[in-house]
């Protein structure tokens, strides 16, 4: 067990810098999630980690040590991969001693170690088998085994779930989650899931084009997002973003969507944005539950106008509802039972307390 | 039809010569064949149509299947099947081909030494060569598996050249480098001042180069196979074992090897074969000299069968390499289907 740290660590392959300077620091016991698009550079700082690439510039560490130069091997870390590369040719059992057995641990011990994770995993049936003879989830299971056996001082997962089929998928990501309750190591983890970055991190890391956009919990990256991106990138479905500029009227603060629309802003929100130009180009971020059919919701901030429904999408728990306002298309989910209907106008509520305030041009969340 | 009509029409077209002979009309073919594809409705529309018996034996899907592989079968049968029987009967007759004479020839062949030196050659000469052409081909393919991108298919091409030319001519060459008085090898040899080396003269010389140029020509070969069986191997599975502890030499034996394991066994049992039957290389640089050293199964068979005109004892020589390979065969394939099961 130990915790990680990157500074300004780089990547470039020829003249493209993939990753481009991350400082991360992961305490022991954490389990960090490295979330982003494909491409953003998670699982090229992933393979750094574990040594199967090279740093372009910067430093690892690991336990207080550097690693930049540490093969893999003796980096004492451990790795799940997408497809679980298994070895073929050998058994469950033989797979998950397979580290051990390199490095000469008594057969007593390889045993004791692989009966525990394979207890720990549930596998202990399929321990003779062959890994053409498994299913995904039972694959991906033995793929952890292998990690654990090892008792590394770090897990490395990248992108552990992405071969497997949508319900093994949530099954598995408890599992992982409910092993980690147990075995307690540091793990740094890759997804470009966003639902697994959030349901399985202590902290989440979103990335983007090379660079880290926002670290934070999961909380705080759903409700307070530093950037357009992640605001857009966490929560599904994503949140709308809204042309808007801000108004004085009568000595208080509006915000105008249309010429139709305009919103006199919390008090909270506008002692907060009072500051800003009213000349800037900015954009509303509102959450799609932010934006409800308008007789259940009443109170400050909350404001009501009338649109006409492009599409309805019945969830069953809830109903997304999609229209257009002066052409920028917004998602709202109302209540199943609201009567919502393709091509119907519908009176909605905007919950201003919950909004966002982005500037257009750089994306940052004022 | 769900389909369009064309997508059908190719492959009927081509059988159509079959029912062609039988007198049916084209048009009520064409409907035929598409019945005897759609397996479930044969039965009801052949019934309909008050078929005579021989509509019905050829619109069984066996029958189908039958003649569509009849060229195969015929062509197999022609090119493999009669030559092999034929050298049988050639085998049992007496060296006028008058009289037949059972297992005489092979009864002849046991009492002579040349026969057993002949045996004992073949084997040195393919085992060896085999041994050597795989592993300069794993190693060599490792080496151009890890030259990246272009620059790889430039070696690739250029380590293929002794494989596609014609063996006959490459021997040729061969044979002039080995050359006694004049050869680049006993020149460069001399230079620091060893040899001559009576190259094709001596007997261990002798069987050195013919296993030589047996390895230079058969190596790329085994280079091709192994290139793309290591390109198959996924580098995650290196990545797991690098990360699970293993240096380069632990790699390539518990990943590497075991993965290519079933193209080792393949490409060595088909190398054997062919190797064993060897006959150009040695019939161009010794003819089997000296004093018949480096005679292999073929070349002797041809010098007793052709040059000795003993055709039926030729047979006998030659038919003797059957037994030999498929113990050979036997054993390597069946570790290939248990091992299959695996991958």
């Amino acid at each position: 067990m130990a915790d990680v740290s990157l500074r300004k660590v780089v990547k470039r392959y020829d003249d493209v810098e993939a990753v481009r300077g991350i400082d991360l620091d992961i305490s022991d016991h954490e389990f960090i999630v490295l979330v982003g698009p494909s491409g953003c550079g998670k699982s090229t700082t992933l393979r750094m980690i574990a040594g199967l690439e090279d740093i372009s510039d910067g430093d690892i560490m690991i336990g207080g040590d550097i690693v930049n130069d540490v093969p893999p091997k003796d980096r004492d870390i451990a790795m799940v991969f997408q497809n679980y590369a298994l070895y073929p040719h050998m058994t469950v059992a033989e797979n998950m001693s397979f580290g051990l057995r390199l490095k000469h641990y008594p057969k007593a011990e390889i045993k004791a170690r692989v009966t525990e994770a394979a207890r720990l995993l549930d596998i202990t049936d399929l321990v003779d088998r062959k890994p053409k003879q498994l299913s995904g989830g039972q694959r991906q299971r033995v793929a952890m085994g292998r990690a654990i056996v090892r008792n590394p001082k770090v897990f490395l997962f990248d992108e552990p779930l992405s071969n497997l089929d949508a319900k093994l998928r949530v099954q598995m990501r408890i599992e992982i989650k409910k092993v980690h309750q147990k075995v307690r190591t540091t793990t740094v983890y890759v997804t470009h899931d966003q639902v697994e970055a959030m349901t399985l991190a202590d902290r989440v890391v979103v990335m983007n084009r090379g660079r880290i956009e926002q670290i934070g919990t999961p909380n705080e990256l759903y409700h307070k997002p530093a950037t357009r991106f992640v605001a857009g990138f966490i929560g599904s479905p994503a949140m709308n973003f809204i042309p808007c500029r801000l108004e004085d009227v009568g000595g208080s603060l509006q915000i105008r969507l249309t010429d139709r629309i305009a919103f006199a802003l919390p008090a909270a929100r506008a002692a907060r944005y009072n500051a800003l130009p009213r000349t800037d180009k900015l954009l509303l971020g509102l959450r799609p539950e932010h934006l409800t059919e308008s007789h259940a919701h009443h109170g400050p901030g909350i404001e009501s106008f009338d649109t006409v429904l492009d599409v309805t999408e019945p969830m069953g728990m809830e109903t997304l509802v999609y229209f257009g306002l002066d052409g920028t298309p917004v998602c709202g989910r109302v209540d199943p039972n609201a009567g919502a209907t393709d091509g119907a106008p519908m009176r909605l509520a905007m919950d201003l307390n919950n909004m966002h305030l982005l500037n257009e041009e750089t994306g940052v969340v004022l | 039809m769900r389909e369009p009509p064309g997508a059908r029409a190719a492959p009927i077209a081509g059988s159509r010569p079959n029912w062609a002979g039988f007198a049916i009309p084209l048009q009520e073919s064409d409907t035929m064949a598409d019945v005897v594809v759609e397996q479930g409705h044969t039965v009801s529309a052949a019934r309909a149509r008050k078929p005579t018996s021989l509509r019905n034996i050829l619109g069984r899907k066996s029958t189908v299947a039958f003649m569509l592989t009849l060229p195969l079968i015929l062509l197999v049968g022609l090119l493999v099947l009669y030559p092999a029987l034929y050298s049988v009967h050639l085998a049992t007759l007496n060296k006028s081909m008058q009289k037949f004479v059972a297992l005489g020839n092979f009864q002849f062949l046991f009492k002579r030494d040349t026969f057993w030196m002949v045996v004992k050659q073949s084997c040195i000469f393919a085992l060896t060569a085999v041994f050597f052409k795989a592993l300069i081909g794993f190693i060599v393919a490792h080496f151009v598996h890890n030259i990246p991108g272009k620059k790889q298919r430039k070696w690739r091409g250029m380590l293929l050249v002794p494989w596609v030319i014609p063996p006959a001519m490459s021997t040729l060459a061969w044979l002039w480098l080995f050359d006694p008085s004049y050869s680049a090898f006993n020149y460069t040899l001399s230079l620091f001042g060893i040899g001559p080396v009576n190259w094709l003269g001596d007997t261990f010389w002798a069987r050195f180069s013919v296993i030589l140029v047996n390895v230079w020509y058969g190596a790329p070969f085994f280079l091709i196979m192994y290139l793309a069986a290591l390109k198959s191997v996924p580098d995650q599975l290196y990545e797991a074992a690098a990360i699970d502890g293993a240096n380069w030499w632990q790699k390539i034996w518990y990943v590497t090897l075991p993965m290519m394991r079933n193209i080792i066994a393949i490409t060595a049992l088909f190398s054997l074969i062919v190797t064993f039957a060897n006959f150009d290389i040695v019939r161009i640089l010794t003819s089997g000299g000296p004093l018949d050293k480096t005679h292999l199964f073929a070349t002797w068979a041809f010098k007793v069968g052709i040059e000795g005109s003993d055709i039926p004892l030729g047979a006998s020589v030659s038919l003797f390499m059957v037994p030999i390979l498929a113990i050979a065969a036997i054993f390597i394939l069946r570790d290939v289907s248990k091992r299959g099961n695996e991958a």
